[in-house]
């Protein structure tokens, strides 16, 4: 079977630590994946207007060039990716009138109707990696490391698209593979604010303040998250909370698959500590990871 | 504040393109007020979603202009996976939103965005903030 790699355009630039850790750990799995050679952004979000077909055109081009490629399976990193593609792919499978209209406009591209599957790689690891594999490649476990998985909404909203259904554990799962504890906390699908950081910067700190609170109150050491855009949202706010003295200290907070390269035995040009802020870094030091030319940043 | 409600004031013509806009039926709504105890941002909202919901089942488009509540929201779909009339909420609030960028008005102007902001914040941020919040 054969499977492409969707990037999306942040994994190229400011979440390079995101697409390194995991493009990495998956040679360190053996798990061949071979990026799109042509693709363009997925527009971050669905259009939710029942008349605005325009919009569906990007990610439906991501596809239809997936299944040029012969690949039954997209694979991406990035949430708002995995839920702009998954959700067009999902109209283009079911609304037949839709389908007809978006297949006609873009006549230059072959007719699609659904035909890859679109899937976000923390499910693969599980269903296509499989975690006993994964534990037998472990070979730095996190043992000790208590570790707050955070889904945000992309991978769990709407229903239709969620990578699991509601209750699920798949992150926890994830995190205990790798040697890791992995706490509960009741805000693990809470948004984060999300793209309001343009207009309503401080409502989104208000927001990460309660997240945090929470992943904290549970007992955790740290963070994960899948997500750029919330990756964003709580490191920065993070910042501003304890400028306001609204936390005592920072969480820290990596991408999920950086925990994966480090616990794989990768070196820090895999997982990447040079894009972490400091209460990262730092952590990452307790623990005795090597973190690299990792500067310490405010 | 007394409100007048009469076949005079439903403007039959905006609930119709509400619904045309949403895909959803705002009828349904039997005002149980879960979409805003769902919401991550209600804690900082003048308006819950469930008043914007009666408000568009009266057709009170005017009133509607004046409200911020569809722009406070980051269409994280809470709402609408917590809806037990299984209206799609975040549907309803875009459709707020477009009666607005439609008529070419931004809600954010791109240009007088702070520089490190713009500089440092993600992609995905940029382009998911402009796609709902500009024309």
């Amino acid at each position: 079977m054969k499977v492409s790699y969707y990037p999306g355009c942040t994994l190229k630039t400011k979440a390079k630590h995101l697409e390194d850790s995991a493009l990495a750990s998956l040679t360190a799995l053996g798990v061949q994946v071979g990026e799109l050679p042509r693709w363009n952004c997925c527009g971050a979000v669905h259009s939710l207007a029942d008349d605005d077909l325009i919009h569906h055109v990007a990610p439906v081009r991501d596809l239809v060039r997936a299944m040029n490629e012969g690949s039954e399976r997209l694979v991406t990193l990035c949430s708002m990716c995995y839920n702009s593609l998954a959700r067009a792919n999902l109209l283009m499978r079911h609304d037949e009138i839709k389908r007809k209209t978006i297949n006609d406009f873009m006549n230059e591209e072959n007719d699609y109707h659904g035909e890859v599957e679109v899937e976000h790689l923390i499910t693969f690891l599980r269903d296509t990696v499989g975690w006993d594999n994964l534990r037998a490649k472990i070979k730095v476990p996190l043992s000790g490391m208590k570790i707050a998985a955070y889904y945000g909404c992309t991978l769990v909203r709407p229903k239709d698209v969620a990578i699991e259904p509601p209750h699920g554990r798949v992150m926890n799962e994830f995190v205990e593979a790798l040697g890791a504890e992995a706490v509960d906390f009741s805000a693990n699908t809470v948004c984060c604010g999300s793209y309001q950081v343009l207009a309503h910067p401080d409502v989104v700190v208000d927001v990460v303040g309660r997240i945090i609170a929470s992943a904290s109150d549970g007992g955790a050491d740290a963070l994960i998250l899948s997500c750029p855009l919330c990756e964003y949202n709580l490191v920065k706010k993070q910042g501003e909370l304890l400028q306001q003295q609204k936390i005592a200290r920072k969480l820290p907070v990596f991408y999920f698959s950086q925990l994966l390269a480090m616990a794989l035995g990768l070196g820090p040009e895999s997982y990447r500590p040079d894009r972490n802020d400091a209460a990262s870094v730092e952590f990452l030091r307790s623990k005795n990871f090597p973190v690299g030319s990792a500067s310490v940043q405010p | 504040m007394a409100i007048e409600i009469s076949d005079k004031t439903i403007n039959h013509e905006f609930i119709e393109k509400i619904n045309q806009l949403s895909g959803q039926d705002i009828r349904l709504c039997f005002q149980c007020g879960t979409c805003g105890g769902a919401c991550p941002m209600s804690e900082n909202m003048q308006t819950l979603p469930r008043r914007i919901m009666r408000m568009l089942q009266f057709g009170m488009a005017h009133r509607i202009a004046d409200v911020e509540t569809g722009w406070e929201c980051a269409s994280c779909h809470s709402c609408t996976v917590s809806c037990p009339r299984g209206i799609d909420v975040a549907r309803v609030m875009e459709a707020v939103r477009l009666l607005v960028l439609r008529k070419n008005i931004n809600r954010i102007e791109p240009s007088r965005l702070p520089d490190g902001a713009v500089r440092e914040m993600p992609q995905v941020a940029l382009v998911s903030g402009f796609r709902k919040l500009t024309s």
